[in-house]
């Protein structure tokens, strides 16, 4: 076996993660374990600072219920939710957060997050949820006071150590292990609670872009599926594993559209002038009563788009030109009034690119786009797994005692399954549209409930050194099979005895792509595609276990892609076990074409437990009329 | 092939044991070359071009170039982030310059105070409020259905 040095760090809360939920997590479980005289240990596998999905910066906060103002309350947040993921959502956790996200949003004003403020010192709106931002050093300011609360008050955090496995202990979690992509050193992490905050996952399906532009995913390609893989493998139930996101966006550069949909009201129309919404406004009768709801759910506007693109009447346009036109219209009398508008509206468009997906800006400076004379394409991207956006995989949690049902409660809210196992973030699934705000006050909900449980279950489980022992080995074979083989061949990428993950992972976005729904499918499936995926997915999965990685880099490869198949199967398994069509705009059953309100109205959640799949129904329980 | 490092720029971080782009790029692919003394990305194609190793080298010896596979050549986007702000120089395919100012915080660096200043408000660990809320909501109350 590889010569790595054993780390072993016992803590009673271990927060795996370092973006927006687990910095959440670490500012409220600092100070509630320093008040109790407990330790607190994040472990992140990048840097803090730029970690996460928020690492580039975001040019909006997406939730802020602004409850304060009286304009809006947080049942109103429940009901666009639920509606926009067609009526499945867990009412009680999407409550949660919206009640504490607000507080979230004005600590990140407190701690230097530039918010746009009106005339009036009122926050700018971009939408009703909407907070404009100059958020180029969102992630540095949020990780900024997460790393002093932690330092602060008697924690610690790890960067660079990449988490792959749970620990148990029986029914309870006791730790996680991974390693350091740095040094030649195996972390075992001891615990009596544990987070799960390591974000949703990309590079699942395959992108359209294939060539150098493959990294340009639209979320962040570190996202590997390692919340679903560590929970999935504790035995932590998931739920919405079907519910994918796909982001209609800026096509190619995937630049954000939001801005121009809701601050600049822009149109979108087919390359004939045709107006998607308009035309196709019938299509959302099938739709049961999420089609009459305003605003129209993400996934029904993206489909109305699809249908376009379908019939040939695509390019499909953001009418960039016709927006900001309408809007100079306004000063067309007041010329003075008038340049100073443009000059506005041309700062706010690019730096709506700059701040978050630059890309987009090289993009658009590469084709000589002029946003006020040209329109530019938008297309539907590839899939997701992102529960804290418009999708809504991830683990079954405990909600919180004051709202949920009692179905839905067991004693810690933000709790999976598995005892002492939280989840926040993309981590815990049934609970959208909480993006980064919202996820960073799930994550703060979720770390008072972990010391809460630590003091009422304040004993070390048991690690098994033997298993401990078992698990380094398996997890450093990567390099060991390589040392082993890989003078066999003239290339070190081509062996028989052995697979790199990069291949590894093309396999898998192949086999999603053409029989789960991906892009080249038209977002279509049936049974029998989905069954030949979990053949193939099958083998895959065999020869996982022939990974081979060169360094500790491509170690790393290995296991992102390990959690990838997880995130694949879990997600396949899941549509197959849904026969209706509830998101036509995320997937399409050809087999089962409609939506069934009698039969499916039901969350599906899945669980693997000593190799075994269980899937079942379970209801949706409302706590807001 | 997103981002790469201008080699005559490059000074590896003056031979630390690791470089400012190493330490901050979040998908791990910059590297020192130990012998040249120059960093490098070893896979541009899983670079999601975040920028962070560009806006975080001390010597400004970090460029992007567009994806190759979609972007037309001539394009550059280069960014110089203070302090307080971030200055943006946008060139166009046909040589058509834009330059743009932001802000990116209104404090100063290293100075977040976790509480924001509301203080410890909940101190019942019971409570459904975390500690510093009500206040930090700017509320009277946690809102609840019951």
């Amino acid at each position: 076996m590889a010569n790595f040095e054993t780390v072993e760090v016992t803590t009673d809360i271990l927060l795996c993660g370092g973006g927006m939920a687990a910095c959440g997590a670490a500012v409220e479980a600092a100070y509630w374990a320093n008040k109790n005289g407990l330790k607190v240990t994040l472990v992140d596998k990048a840097a803090m600072d730029r970690s996460g999905a928020v690492a580039m910066g975001l040019s909006a906060i997406n939730q802020y219920v602004d409850i304060n103002s009286g304009n809006n309350t947080v049942e109103d947040y429940v009901r666009y939710v639920r509606n926009d993921l067609m009526g499945i959502a867990r009412e009680d956790l999407v409550y949660d957060i919206a009640r504490h996200v607000d507080s979230s949003v004005h600590l990140f004003e407190k701690w230097g997050l530039p918010i746009w403020l009106d005339a009036e010192g009122k926050y700018v709106h971009e939408g009703r949820w909407q907070l404009m931002i100059n958020g180029e050093s969102y992630k540095v300011i949020v990780a900024e006071a997460a790393k002093n609360a932690l330092t602060q008050q008697g924690g610690e955090y790890f960067e660079r150590v990449f988490i792959t496995t749970p620990l148990l202990d029986g029914d309870r979690i006791a730790g996680a292990v991974g390693f350091s992509t740095r040094e030649d050193k195996f972390y075992v992490f001891k615990a009596k609670a544990v987070l799960a905050a390591m974000g949703g996952a990309v590079h699942v399906f395959k992108p359209r872009s294939s060539g150098e532009g493959l990294g340009r995913a639209w979320y962040p390609p570190w996202n590997s599926g390692s919340s679903l893989a560590f929970t999935l493998l504790a035995g932590a139930e998931q739920t919405c594993q079907e519910v994918r996101f796909i982001p209609v966006r800026f096509k190619d550069a995937y630049g954000p559209v939001g801005a121009w949909f809701l601050l600049f009201k822009s149109r979108a129309t087919n390359a004939f002038g045709g107006e998607y919404m308009v035309e196709r406004k019938d299509e959302l009768a099938k739709w049961g009563s999420y089609g009459a709801v305003k605003p129209i759910p993400a996934n029904l506007r993206n489909y109305l788009g699809m249908l376009d693109e379908f019939e040939g009447l695509g390019p499909i346009y953001m009418r960039t030109e016709e927006a900001i036109q309408k809007i100079a219209d306004q000063y067309k009398d007041d010329p003075k009034a008038y340049k100073k508008k443009m000059k506005e509206l041309e700062a706010e468009a690019w730096e709506d690119f700059l701040d978050m997906t630059i890309s987009q800006a090289i993009l658009w400076a590469g084709t000589n786009v002029q946003p006020e004379e040209k329109s530019s394409e938008i297309a539907a991207a590839e899939p997701y797994f992102i529960g804290s956006h418009s999708g809504a995989s991830g683990a079954w949690v405990s909600g919180p005692k004051d709202l949920a049902p009692a179905d839905y409660f067991w004693g810690y809210e933000y709790m999976s399954t598995v005892k002492g196992l939280f989840c926040a973030g993309d981590a815990s699934g049934a609970s959208s549209h909480k993006f980064s705000s919202g996820s960073h006050a799930e994550g703060r909900a979720a770390a008072k409930a972990m010391v809460r449980f630590v003091l009422d279950n304040n004993t070390q489980p048991n690690v098994d050194a033997g298993a401990v022992e078992e698990l380094k080995k398996q997890i450093l074979k990567p390099l060991d099979l390589f040392a082993e083989h890989a003078a066999k061949s003239s290339d070190p990428d081509i062996n028989p005895e052995f697979c790199k993950p990069k291949m590894f992972m093309f396999r898998l976005q192949k086999i999603m792509d053409e029989y789960a729904a991906g892009v080249s499918a038209g977002f279509k499936t049936n049974r029998p595609k989905l069954e030949r995926a979990l053949e193939l997915i099958g083998w895959l999965k065999e020869d996982s276990e022939k990974l081979a990685a060169e360094d500790l880099h491509e170690l790393m490869r290995c296991h992102e892609n390990i959690q990838r198949m997880w995130q694949a199967e879990t997600h396949v398994r899941t549509v197959l076990f849904r026969e209706e069509t509830r998101w036509p705009g995320y997937y399409f059953r050809n087999d089962f074409p409609t939506l069934d309100e009698a039969n499916w109205k039901v969350f599906v959640n899945a669980t693997y437990k000593n190799g075994e799949w269980e899937m079942k129904k379970v209801p949706v329980l409302s706590i807001v009329d | 092939m997103p981002s790469f490092v201008i080699m005559e720029k490059c000074d590896g971080c003056k031979g630390q044991d690791k470089t400012a782009c190493m330490y901050i790029c979040p998908n791990d692919l910059m590297v020192l070359d130990k012998e040249t003394m120059k960093a490098w990305n070893r896979a541009p194609e899983m670079c999601w071009e975040c920028y962070n190793c560009v806006k975080i080298c001390p010597q400004q010896a970090v460029d992007v170039r567009g994806y190759a596979d979609f972007v037309p050549m001539g394009a550059s986007v280069v960014p110089l982030r203070g302090s307080e702000d971030i200055m943006w120089t946008v060139k166009f395919r046909s040589g058509q310059v834009k330059r743009f100012k932001f802000p990116i915080r209104t404090t100063i660096e290293g100075s977040a105070v976790p509480d924001g200043g509301y203080g410890e408000v909940t101190t019942d660990l019971a409570s459904q409020c975390l500690y510093n809320e009500p206040a930090a909501l700017k509320l009277d109350a946690l809102p609840t259905t019951k």
